[in-house]
């Protein structure tokens, strides 16, 4: 009922689109008051907001712009980050009043080819609060044009990315980029290199002349003698880290070639610092930002960079009058780094791993220690790894599904330990709720509208009884002892009513079954002899098993103090006392029951925090490798498990793709 | 977190037992998500519902001055721009700007009332405050030992430590 509805409304009738998008504008300008405190205005000023108009949905300025000025001369744009709108001010009230008239509705294509429609209204004043200015990370420093296009040519030709692997120069298909060692192989096992292995060769000789240029102009102060090639699609990324204190001495930098990107790094204290890395520049970290600032390249195929300055170096401002989007192009980083040979004494010894003291895990004596183990060797795991985790756990195991299907319709179901949430839509006549233990799991949950809480399973804050039915799908095998493997179980029990029913599945010991090998084993006949290649390149999703396919190593880990585990038929699954807990090779056989599995992070942005230091490897770095505790069950163990537990009764057990399931009845 | 939902849920606190339940809601922060309407399915929901335990956690967040209403993003009727996959994105407000409902919480019968399951208007009031209702920031807390659980964008943080649950 405003003076400008009403002045238009006299020009002419309305008709039903007109109406439509009229009530979409009313609901845009309600929307963006109470959600994000702009206050729209209903008479025509000079300044617009333009809803759905905004870099935070994928509309860039260059294509915002141009529909702007056909209604006149664009005073400012101010296009804020991340957020699904912008504000545009005109010379005039005259055009922008035409903006509103005719724009209103106005459907546009986004970059990635999606529909936009636009809506208008009219607001005060276009402005937008800016934040401080920032600076660069202490130590930090970006040298543009560093080099010439014809050296860049020449550089990334000398790369050959074809040659196998059994080359002297490592090479790595990693699932988000290419990477390719010279001079030392960086380990991501360890993130580490081996100082009494250099690879034959050193650096290439084309990067000679070109190292001593920058030591002669006193960009570096040291010549690296370790060098990483890293080519990046748009689209790939490396997660934030801190390059292994131990591994390499202070000056990191790095060549950007055949595209620009935006970097972002971190301060422990949550302040990020978005740093554009202008093809052909040279990326320096020293101090401060190479010790204790994370840094990493957020897996996407546009940036959101300054319209002004274009592709030079520096801070991306919050000026929000000046910032667009930029399409990634293939980027070839080569970063020199020198191998340090003694310990490092940075001042920074939070981070520093060369400072930290290893506390090697010992195997639980006591429910604390077990709580302890799990703590450190899944919970923290899966809450680092939850964002690659999930990525690669898309199909539901189909046996499972089957499950959830047959239930009555309007059943409650309760799924303990859900993960990602994949079963939680899997039936929509049920009522499903799931719980985990890690918070970055559960928030991918309610990304996807499902009910889930976190809490821990052997604590399922259900009312007991209250269930017609549960899954427990790859969870109880992360216990450490048979007592608290039980106690799980009781307490999915538990969540029962009488005649309600459990399904529940452990990654079995036996991985080849009935002369038949699991899927999980049956992956790797494509590695032999290529191990490192598989080992990055296959990915989880139609997997069975809850395991990332990746090749593990067989170095012990960490010390394991001997424990009465499991015993069932006489059978003891830990027969050498004081024994090592040993990590399990991926895509292998089983060689003992309590083991450790490595997960290796991929180029995903696992979560969006500092990288915090592992184990007793230190700070991670690209690839990190993680280590989950797995308990895996021999046959007839979960069945055995079971029989120990009141109120049930166990309905059918089975062998699934290397995993031992059974189907319990509350009584 | 749906009212539902918090109506299966029980303080697990050790030694607390069925004394946990029910868990006593204050919601700082509601959203009305419009749910498809399912007769069948809200009819059969009804029996299992703990009946003094919902009409409570309805009479709170209707009665509660400081829980406001808020708008869905993207949601609504409009067209979902939702784009799968794009990581970048991820809970960010993208597309059409949602319709802004009001909290306009029904009163919850005492009982379920005689023959329900064919009583259109009851089973959509019962559809609106067990489905639609979503709490997203407030606690829970323990009726037994005081415990108090945050809830936080939707989701109930019911981890306890070592203490709270050794036996």
């Amino acid at each position: 009922a405003s003076a400008m509805d009403s002045n238009h409304q006299s020009n002419y009738k309305l008709n039903k689109t007109e109406k439509k998008f009229l009530r979409k504008q009313i609901k845009a300008r309600h929307t963006l008051l109470r959600h994000e405190g702009i206050e729209t205005v209903s008479y025509a000023t000079q300044s617009l907001v333009v809803a759905n108009g905004g870099l935070g949905n994928g509309v860039s300025r260059n294509q915002l712009l141009p529909v702007l000025e056909t209604c006149g001369p664009v005073d400012a744009l101010l296009m804020p980050p991340n957020k699904p709108y912008s504000f545009v001010s005109y010379k005039t009230a005259e055009e922008s009043k035409k903006a509103y008239v005719t724009l209103n509705g106005k459907e546009i294509v986004d970059d990635l080819g999606q529909k936009i429609i636009l809506y208008f209204n009219f607001v005060e004043k276009a402005q937008w609060k800016e934040l401080g200015l920032q600076a660069l990370p202490p130590g930090l420093m970006v040298v543009e044009e560093i080099i010439s296009s014809e050296d860049e040519k020449m550089l990334l030709e000398g790369i050959n990315w074809t040659e196998d692997t059994g080359n002297q120069n490592v090479q790595k298909s990693l699932k988000h980029r290419r990477v390719k060692h010279f001079g030392y192989e960086f380990h991501y096992e360890n993130n580490n290199v081996d100082r009494g292995k250099p690879l034959p060769g050193g650096l290439p000789d084309i990067c000679d002349g070109i190292l001593e240029k920058w030591l002669k102009k006193g960009y570096i102060k040291h010549k690296p003698d370790q060098l990483t090639v890293n080519q990046y699609e748009p689209g790939h990324g490396i997660p934030a880290h801190i390059d292994t204190h131990s591994a390499f001495e202070d000056e990191i930098v790095s060549l950007s070639l055949g595209s620009e990107v935006v970097m972002d790094f971190k301060h422990p204290d949550g302040i990020t610092v978005p740093v554009m890395l202008p093809r052909r520049s040279l990326l320096v970290m020293t101090g401060e930002s190479r010790y204790l600032w994370t840094h990493g390249i957020t897996p996407r195929k546009f940036d959101t960079v300054q319209a002004s300055t274009g592709h030079k170096s520096g801070i991306i401002t919050s000026d929000v009058g000046d910032l667009t989007l930029s399409k990634r192009g293939i980027r070839t980083s080569f970063t020199f780094r020198k191998v340090r040979q003694t310990p490092c004494n940075c001042s920074y010894p939070l981070v520093c791993d060369s400072q930290m003291k290893a506390t090697p895990p010992s195997f639980p004596e006591s429910e604390r220690e077990a709580s302890q183990l799990e703590q450190e060797y899944v919970h923290r795991v899966y809450e680092e790894i939850a964002g690659h985790f999930s990525s690669t756990r898309h199909t539901p195991w189909p046996h499972v599904v089957e499950f959830l299907k047959a239930l009555p319709r309007g059943s409650l179901v309760a799924d303990v330990g859900c993960g990602n949430g994949k079963y939680l839509g899997i039936n929509k006549e049920l009522y499903m709720i799931g719980c985990d233990r890690s918070p970055s799991l559960v928030d991918i949950c309610r990304e996807r509208h499902f009910q889930a809480f976190i809490c821990d399973a052997l604590a399922v804050p259900i009312r007991g009884g209250a269930c017609d039915a549960c899954v427990s799908v790859a969870v109880i095998h992360h216990f450490a002892t048979a007592e608290r493997r039980v106690a799980a179980l009781q307490e999915l029990v538990r969540l029962l009513r009488p005649g309600g029913k459990a399904l529940v599945y452990v990654w079995a010991m036996e991985q080849e079954y009935n002369k038949k090998k699991s899927k999980y084993l049956r992956e790797n006949r494509m590695s032999q002899g290529k191990e490192e290649e598989v080992s990055s390149d296959t990915p989880g999703p139609e997997l069975l098993v809850e395991q990332v396919p990746d090749t593990g190593h067989k170095e012990p880990a960490c010390r394991m103090p001997s424990i009465s585990d499991f015993q069932e038929g006489g059978r003891n699954s830990r027969e050498v006392t004081n024994s090592k807990l040993p990590v399990h090779t991926n895509r292998t056989s089983f060689h003992s029951q309590d083991v450790l599995v490595p997960w290796h992070l991929k180029g995903n942005p696992g979560k969006d925090k500092p990288a915090e230091p592992f184990g007793p490897g230190g700070s991670h770095d690209p690839s990190a490798v993680f280590h989950r505790f797995y308990h895996v069950f021999r046959e007839g163990e979960l069945e055995a498990a079971c029989q120990t537990l009141s109120d049930v009764r166990v309905l059918r057990s089975y062998y699934d793709q290397g995993n031992w399931c059974v189907i319990l009845e509350k009584v | 977190m749906k009212l539902l939902t918090h109506n299966l849920l029980s303080s697990h606190v050790r030694g607390v037992g069925p004394r946990g339940f029910p868990l006593r809601l204050q919601a700082t922060e509601v959203r009305i998500n419009p749910v498809e309407f399912n007769p069948e399915f809200v009819a059969r929901m009804i029996p299992k519902v703990e009946w003094a335990a919902l009409l409570e956690a309805a009479d709170t967040v209707r009665t509660l001055p400081h829980a406001r209403a808020r708008p869905e993003w993207g949601g609504g009727r409009g067209r979902s721009h939702r784009r799968p996959g794009s990581l970048a994105r991820v809970g960010m407000p993208r597309g059409d700007l949602g319709l802004c409902p009001q909290l306009h919480l029904v009163e919850v019968p005492k009982e379920p009332i005689e023959g329900y399951e064919h009583d259109e208007k009851f089973l959509r009031k019962m559809h609106h405050v067990l489905l639609e209702v979503d709490v997203l920031e407030g606690t829970l807390q323990c009726p037994e030992s005081g415990r108090l659980f945050p809830i936080s964008r939707g989701i109930p943080n019911m981890l306890l430590s070592d203490e709270e649950t050794e036996t």
